[in-house]
């Protein structure tokens, strides 16, 4: 009993650490500044203090649930060890800084850091409170694990319904004001800047016990709407279909034009990662040049349509443009694809990177500049026109954007479950199989090819005339990978999980603006945690699950210095 | 006859090798152009290709970092351009220091060695720490999954040294040591060139040693071979693959140092380019082959400064500077697309492609 519980402390100890270096790093990285300026309950806690808190938090949860013994004491012990210990480093840190000249290292080692760090209490009152804080939401952390199930899932729901709201209260603001019959709830909920004290507490209350009384009762809901008849049920998803059609099409009046802009760029993105979904999703051809398709599609119509070039505008119509910008990109799919129909994995993937850079290169250098306008880019494209309107604004371009996006997702569901579906399902799997099985493994990568780099080119042609004008700096390697990590992240070959993935890697980080700073570095992040913990995605497809799961079954069962992958035919995804 | 040769010829061969032939066409009829219209001096020539030399050099050592993982583990570190980079850029600081005080200047030998620990040291940590977190869980997972991990990777380093130290260029401090010239009639080399060159060709030898003298290189070479096997004969292999780490890391620290003191400067985004181009080095010699990626990084060095200068100025193309990149890249797509076992050759390399 004594030895587990003296382990049990040690990897509280441990676990703080680990928790503590992420918090050194945190703050070395600037966002705790970055973040500070924005309450997210006004004059009570900052963005920054709030993601110090919820690290702490999380650090001293996990060491807690990691442990073997389950009595209340040692898991308070445990967590209020883990919470100490991850504040320890941070007062290393603000001692280091206090005798040694970080900031000519450290961009971000300023004495204001260790001013917030330390609430502005000096180094000496500063490290007593932050050991005594590390001590108490330690032990809070640990007091949340003991909670029974439901009450924990409430309060957890609870905190970040509040978290949420404050993080996002220009979006929920924006929104609101565009109503005035909703004036006074933001005035009750929201302060100057941030959550005011008792908004915080009510939503916090309310959203506390909703969703207790919910757990409790969702599952006699489920069971009502269950023994409903067949035709009430229809009549219900029906009804709920329609009900989300008409908020699509009404978004840009209740968003406003700002965030009409983020869900823009939301469905400028959802284009592009559908597009590569289809070729790293469906297909499993890993392309991390997909970005030049999109560079085709938008320079095809920037040259077509712009008098800018020097030579007689060839159309005004961005219509009569975009069906070449997309047959010019499925050509260049195709050309593309048939130099790399022999390789597999990680060649490929280098392969096509290569192709983009190439792509990018070209297009701004000196050398095809009569044709392509090099480093200046082109200018004054085409907008598209409807009858007699002219699409010129976000919220109008929204709608443009929202076909190409209905569009393509009608495509690929219908595609995804036709027989070309299956193929390229079966050359996933695996290449040499799906050849023995009769399939035409060059007919059907080119497909995917061809069909990946019409959205990409459809994408890019929306997107040069949206902006009115295209630079070749607007291509590079960055787009690949955002359009890379979304499909990723919210599932390979999942439709919804694309779109999930947009909305989460795109829409949110322009919500937050003090977060695009650090968005490739959270992009990275989650890339690899999402691989280490849940390869396949936020919303996974199912065959994709399955496909992943025998493989961690294998690779589970494998002796330790196994070398599973080069036992196995090469080209399995 | 005919019958038998349609057979044998499909489509896809004829349109490869109509891209390679123009691609190969074009490339001759530049360079015979610009040679015979005189236009370089016989010290342009050699100026051009001792730049090469020591390029390739540093395409060389971050080249093996990339082979070694790839010979073992069956993957492709793309972090190692990360690596490659945190070591300078972390040196910067003591170079830095060091040149404001004068005491570069003084004492540039032992200045230059402990901004090579220092930076040898940070990479390798860096390399040593991407292995135990993000790879050493997926090592049975299907290939897509690491691959994937290891460019999350190299975004997140990339970012994260750019919150660290700032996303600002940084001027490595030049050492008057290394400025002067060495010349002998027209021709002339610079110091920090021969320090390149002459650094570069010590590592190699030395890691050449190592694998193929010492009892760990015979376990490397075991490991890479069959990583079953070798447990069973009993080696440690998550060791051996730490200790590839290791080496790989140290190498591309060190590259990266060289290149921080021919180019003079470090930013967050300086692995990115350098690193596929070494690992077009890497392909180029045969991937998983040590002496290959020697080979693959000098020839793709040469290539690179010669190449904008040889074939495409006499093809009258503007700037052709402005394309070197995509030379390296054209050749890393033609190498794979026609010869994916490289130069040197490997039987493994082709089975993998």
């Amino acid at each position: 009993m004594k030895a587990t519980s003296n382990a049990d402390l040690w990897l509280a100890v441990k676990i703080g650490l680990i928790g503590g270096i992420v918090v050194v790093a945190i703050a070395l990285e600037g966002m705790i500044q970055a973040f500070s300026p924005r309450d997210i309950v006004g004059g009570v806690i900052t963005m920054g203090q709030t993601l110090l808190l919820v690290t702490l938090l999380a650090t001293a949860y996990i060491a807690v649930s990691r442990g073997e013994s389950h009595q209340p004491m040692r898991a308070l012990v445990n967590g209020a060890a883990a919470g100490v210990v991850v504040n320890c480093l941070l007062v290393v840190l603000i001692w280091l800084g206090a005798f040694l000249p970080l900031g000519a290292m450290f961009l971000n080692a300023t004495p204001q850091l260790y001013d917030l760090l330390t609430l502005g209490l000096g180094p000496l009152t500063g490290t007593l409170f932050l050991l005594i804080a590390g001590l108490v939401v330690g032990a809070i952390a640990a007091l949340i694990y003991l909670l029974p199930p439901q009450v924990r899932r409430a309060v957890l729901i609870a905190l970040t319904t509040v978290l949420l709201m404050g993080v996002l209260q220009d979006l929920v603001t924006v929104t609101l004001s565009n109503f005035d019959a909703f004036t006074p709830i933001t005035k009750f909920l929201y302060a100057q800047n941030g959550l005011s004290i008792a908004g915080a507490l009510t939503i916090l209350i309310a959203v506390g016990v909703a969703s207790y009384l919910w757990s409790q009762k969702s599952a006699q809901v489920q069971a009502r709407i269950d023994r409903l008849p067949p035709t009430r049920q229809r009549a219900l998803r029906w009804t709920s279909i329609l009900i989300s059609i008409a908020i699509l099409l009404l978004l840009p009046k209740i968003l406003g034009l700002y965030l009409s802009e983020v869900l823009d760029n939301v469905g400028l993105y959802l284009l592009m990662g559908l597009g590569l979904n289809i070729v790293v999703g469906f297909a499993g051809l890993l392309d991390l040049g997909y970005v030049a398709f999109f560079a085709i599609g938008a320079y095809t119509v920037g040259v077509l349509t712009s008098p800018e070039l020097g030579r007689a505008i060839i159309t005004d119509s961005w219509w009569l443009a975009l069906p070449f910008a997309v047959i010019v990109a499925v050509l260049a799919g195709v050309l593309l694809g048939i130099p790399v129909l022999r390789m597999r994995g990680d060649y490929l993937a280098i392969v096509t990177l290569g192709f983009g850079e190439i792509i990018r290169i070209l297009v701004g250098s000196d050398f095809l500049r009569h044709w392509l306008g090099g480093s200046q880019g082109v200018l004054l494209i085409a907008k598209p026109e409807v009858g007699p309107i002219k699409i010129i604004n976000p919220p109008e371009f929204y709608y443009l954007f929202l076909g190409g996006c209905l569009l393509v997702i009608f495509i690929s569901m219908r595609v995804k479950n036709s027989r070309l579906g299956r193929a390229w399902m079966a050359m996933r799997e695996d290449e040499d199989v799906a050849q023995a099985m009769g399939i035409e493994l060059v007919a059907t990568k080119l497909m995917a090819f061809g069909l990946g780099a019409s959205f990409g080119g459809l994408s890019g042609a929306i997107f040069a005339s949206k902006l009115g004008s295209v630079y070749p700096h607007s291509f590079n390697f960055l787009v690949s990978v955002n359009v890379l990590s979304l499909i990723i992240i919210g599932g390979m070959g999942s439709i919804p999980g694309v779109i999930v993935g947009a909305l989460a890697l795109v829409g949110l980080p322009e919500l937050l603006r003090e977060f695009a700073e650090f968005r490739y570095l959270f992009y990275g992040a989650a890339l690899v945690v999402m691989m280490l913990t849940r390869p396949e995605g936020l919303v996974p497809e199912a065959r994709r699950r399955i496909e992943l799961e025998e493989f961690r079954e294998e690779g589970g069962e494998s002796p330790p210095g196994a070398d599973a992958p080069v036992l196995k035919p090469a080209g399995q995804p | 006859m005919l019958r038998r040769l349609s057979e044998r010829i499909n489509a896809t061969d004829v349109v490869m090798f109509l891209i390679g032939g123009s691609i190969l066409a074009l490339v001759l009829v530049g360079s015979v152009a610009t040679l015979t219209s005189g236009k370089y001096s016989a010290a342009q020539w050699f100026d051009l290709i001792v730049f090469g030399v020591a390029l390739g050099g540093i395409y060389a050592l971050i080249a093996l970092g990339y082979t070694m993982v790839y010979g073992i583990l069956r993957m492709i570190n793309f972090a190692h351009s990360e690596v490659f980079m945190s070591g300078p850029f972390t040196a910067y600081f003591l170079a830095d220091a060091w040149g404001r005080s004068g005491f570069l200047d003084e004492n540039p030998v032992v200045c230059l060695l402990a901004i090579f620990v220092l930076a040898m040291a940070i990479s390798l940590i860096v390399a040593v720490l991407l292995e135990r977190i993000a790879y050493r869980p997926l090592r049975f997972a299907p290939r897509l999954v690491p691959l994937i991990t290891a460019i999350g990777a190299s975004f997140f380093l990339q970012y994260f040294f750019r919150g660290l130290y700032g996303p600002n260029i940084k001027p490595y401090p030049e050492i008057a040591a290394l400025k002067p010239y060495l010349r002998f009639g027209d021709f002339r080399i610079q110091y920090v060139q021969i320090l390149v060159i002459v650094a570069a060709a010590l590592m190699m030898a030395g890691l050449q040693l190592i694998v193929q003298r010492t009892r760990v290189g015979k376990a490397m070479r075991a490991v890479a071979e069959d990583k079953q096997t070798a447990a069973l004969m009993g080696i440690d292999v998550d060791s051996i693959i730490v200790l590839t780490f290791v080496i790989g890391g140290a190498l591309a620290g060190a590259a990266g140092v060289l290149y921080a003191l021919m180019f003079r400067q470090v930013s967050f985004i300086m692995g990115f380019i350098p690193g596929i181009k070494a690992f077009t080095a890497a392909v180029l010699g045969g991937i998983g082959n040590i002496p290959g990626a020697m080979v693959g990084g000098l020839f793709l060095g040469v290539i690179e400064s010669l190449g904008p200068s040889l074939f495409l100025d006499g093809l009258g193309i503007p700037a052709p500077q402005q394309l070197k990149d995509a030379i390296a890249f054209t050749l890393l797509v033609l190498v794979l697309i026609f010869r994916p076992s490289g130069i040197l050759g490997e039987k493994l390399a082709e089975k993998k492609a």
